[in-house]
């Protein structure tokens, strides 16, 4: 959408509405669109390459002038990218090469017959609808409702699908206590993983006296596997304004800081220019809508602490000095970024708040559980067909999530686990695959609902493994201020060590649980105090692979390299490639004779294997 | 510490110091401005040099314990210079799962290089990372801002001599 025609600075609500009617109204917004991906999974698979196939395209068949190129955010299925969805018929191809462009155009936007071999296969069948695809029909998306619709570079385009309406109602119709109020009965809880009632925080720095107060977004989405908070930066970057802007009038802050890890390149280019614009239009800024209210909103980045996601780590490391925790209380409701009130909330909560606000509150706590209400937003991924963004209800079923929107287990092997909540969470094991999300069900299998980064694991992976993985992930993580955290991590992950080099003994287990429950009671934030659940969690779904470790210095799943032996079978044709790359001179045999491992010298490096031609090496 | 070297790019040090100390001075007067300036000096120099660290201290009036403190908390600043790209494995869960242990060891082999260090031609530094939030691709790595999803080892030799290439292109421009 041409934004420059219609822009100016709305002086007060009837501006917005007047500049959402125009929009509506306009041949731009009303133009039939071709949506491209350009969430960072598509970007990557080559979505900008395709996006200029089509504007060359479209002005050689002469179309530009009567369909509009969509840039959009992350449309959620990224392993299938890049996505491309045709606004007329809402047809959804999928893996679209930039060759592949003069074909759509010619064929279906021309000819109007659908392109077959770049539709999503179901079930063998090809579904051509974005609607009808399970992928899409399963979800619920109301937190993701911009993204794949709108260009998030583009306010105009916010603004249309009734973008600031809803600060523009808080600013002129109610109290910051009916607002706090409306969160409340909302029911909405914090997406960053611990689930604390958003309408009670808000409530404690409303109820401060200080005239100097903050509030504050954590972009800073460190847990690995989890790429919500990522999508909804890239994809629809003015609904966290939107949110940060009304919790500053709820709690009575003017200053708002947004804390984007560095990793995310995108996220904070396109939230800087969604912050621009919202200063252009008045949306931000000096006497918003006239009504005497000031927001000023800044980006601060990190640089590359996992700790920063813990939110008095992120309020010491925007102060400026090295981010280390803090103890609570006080809490940051009370005293926080400066010693000053300061309420921090997730990415995807501030998100809500428009939602929430447009709808009601009683109306937003329809969806949900009986104490967890609304949606959320999972990234999924791992050994799954289609790993990418989803959104449903709070309460959905696991398996759902894996089978009916993931499409099932991307290999020929069996469900093992689903990873959830990152180095804080546990695993889920195929037996509770009808666990519903909700906070509740999750604490109860030791695991948690986390920020959502859901990895669903096969049959190939190695329970203890996964539980060294993260082990050696939160010491590397651990900023050293807690000695339980930053020691017992440490002696935890040489004992998980041990038990992987097949040198472990049975009162490890006993040693593990004991150091976990010590780390858990002795340290100061969250980091520490949930550092041990990967461990306890694996422990109390797959004991009995600790213990064939231990016992049977076996791996079942020929993960841990010094419990594996590498054999070369009696097919063997003695090409003699695999001796030739053996580092340690292991393998013998005579040119055309089957050729021998001696177990004593290999090193296990694999080596063999993946050169052998004949599949004549085996691993167990 | 290391000293400011002659960098590849043609700018001379004391070019770049000037044009830090007046991003410093520009950062004063924000509250919490230790953090910012750090990272426009990490992307001024690719490192930060010993003279910077003297003069954000100075110029901020933070000890230079404190800043030295900041710098080595946070795995984005480097006080040795880093390769022209550098190359982040991620080992984030999704990745891990599907075999970036590998990639890294074929990295390892094919840079001679371990994690942390720069290749002879300060072309490489090899490093990890912790989920780049591309897990629907996984496993990737990343060289400089640019993501390789669904990377085999036997990709790695491909996408360095890309690099390599690059570079050369990139010298018979100047030329």
């Amino acid at each position: 959408m041409d934004i420059n025609k219609y822009m100016h600075v709305l002086k007060n609500a009837e501006d917005l509405t007047t500049l959402c009617d125009t929009l509506l109204k306009s041949k731009e917004y009303n133009s039939e669109k071709i949506y491209i991906c350009a969430g960072g999974g598509c970007i990557a698979s080559g979505s900008m390459k395709v996006k200029d196939a089509f504007v060359s395209q479209l002005s050689n068949a002469k179309l530009d002038g009567t369909l509009e190129i969509m840039e959009t955010g992350c449309l959620g299925p990224c392993a299938i990218g890049p996505v491309v969805v045709i606004g007329k018929d809402d047809t959804f191809y999928q893996k679209v090469r930039a060759q592949d462009v003069k074909e759509i155009v010619e064929q279906h936007l021309i000819g109007g017959k659908i392109i077959e071999n770049l539709l999503h296969p179901v079930d063998e069948q090809k579904v051509s609808k974005k609607s009808e695809l399970p992928f899409f029909k399963n979800q619920d998306k109301q937190v993701l409702r911009n993204c794949g619709k709108i260009n998030p570079t583009k306010i105009a385009d916010y603004i249309a699908c009734g973008g600031y309406k809803a600060l523009s109602k808080v600013l002129t119709s109610m109290s910051s206590e009916q607002v706090v109020q409306e969160v409340t009965v909302s029911g909405l809880r914090g997406r960053g993983g611990a689930g604390f009632p958003t309408g009670t925080k808000w409530n404690f720095a409303r109820k401060s006296q200080d005239t100097e107060k903050y509030i504050l977004c954590n972009a800073d989405e460190g847990d690995p596997g989890a790429f919500m908070d990522r999508s909804i930066l890239e994809g629809d970057p003015h609904s966290i304004i939107e949110g940060m802007a009304i919790g500053a009038f709820a709690i009575g802050s003017s200053t708002g800081y947004v804390y984007v890890r560095a990793e995310y390149p995108l996220a904070i280019e396109r939230l800087q220019i969604a912050i621009d614009q919202a200063q252009e239009f008045g949306l931000i800024g000096k006497n918003i809508f006239g009504t005497g209210f000031n927001f000023d909103l800044e980006i601060r980045k990190g640089s590359g602490a996992f700790v920063c996601g813990e939110e008095t780590a992120l309020i010491t490391s925007i102060e400026g000095n090295r981010g280390e925790p803090r103890p609570r209380p006080p809490f940051p409701a009370e005293k926080g970024l400066w010693n000053k009130p300061t309420v921090l909330n997730n990415v995807e909560t501030f998100s809500n708040i428009p939602l929430l606000i447009n709808k009601g509150g009683a109306q937003f706590a329809e969806i949900g559980t009986e104490k967890s209400k609304g949606t959320k937003i999972f990234a999924l991924a791992g050994t799954v067909k289609i790993s990418g963004l989803v959104e449903v209800p709070v309460g959905t079923p696991l398996r759902k999530l894996v089978y009916d929107i993931g499409g099932g287990i991307s290999t020929n092997k069996k469900y093992k686990a689903a990873q959830i909540g990152g180095p804080s969470g546990g695993c889920i094991p195929a037996e509770h695959l009808d666990v519903p999300l909700d906070y509740e069900s999750l604490n109860k299998l030791g695991a948690i609902m986390g920020s959502g980064g859901l990895i669903v694991m096969d049959e190939s992976s190695c329970m203890v493994d996964v539980a060294r993985f993260f082990l050696e992930f939160v010491q590397d993580e651990s900023c050293g201020k807690c000695v339980p955290c930053r020691e017992g991590t440490a002696r935890m992950k040489q004992i998980v060590d041990r038990i992987c080099e097949g040198k472990g003994e049975m009162k490890d287990i006993d040693e593990l649980e004991k150091l976990a429950s010590t780390v858990t009671n002795a340290s100061l934030c969250g980091l520490g105090q949930t550092a041990p659940n990967p461990v306890l969690s694996t422990l109390r779904h797959f004991k009995e692979e600790y213990i064939e470790h231990i016992r049977d210095k076996k791996c079942r799943t020929a993960v841990c390299k010094d419990l594996i032996v590498f054999e070369i079978l009696d097919k063997c044709n003695g090409c003699q490639a695999c001796k030739k790359v053996c580092p340690v001179e292991a393998i013998h045999g005579e040119k055309k004779q089957a050729h021998i491992i001696n177990t004593e010298l290999c090193i296990r490096c694999g080596l063999c294997l993946s050169t052998c031609k004949f599949e004549a090496i085996v691993k167990y | 510490m290391a000293k400011v070297e002659k960098c590849s790019c043609g700018n001379d040090d004391e070019g770049l110091l000037e044009r830090l100390e007046e991003i410093i001075i520009s950062f004063k007067e924000k509250p919490g401005a230790l953090i910012p300036v750090l990272q426009a000096t990490q992307s001024l120099f690719g490192f930060i040099p010993q003279e910077a660290i003297l003069k954000i201290s100075e110029i901020l009036n933070e000890p230079l314990s404190k800043v030295y403190g900041v710098i080595t908390f946070y795995s984005f600043f480097s006080l040795k210079p880093r390769g022209k790209y550098l190359i982040r494995v991620c080992l984030g869960t999704a990745c891990y799962v599907q075999g970036a242990n590998e990639i890294l060891t074929a990295l390892k082999q094919q840079l001679s290089i371990e994690i942390g260090e720069t290749s002879p031609d300060k072309l490489f530094t090899l490093d990890v990372g912790r989920c780049f939030g591309a897990c629907g691709l996984a496993p990737i790595i990343m060289v400089n801002d640019d993501v390789h999803q669904w990377v085999k080892p036997s990709d790695v030799k491909k996408i360095i001599s890309s690099y390599k290439k690059q570079k050369e292109v990139n010298k018979e421009e100047a030329i």
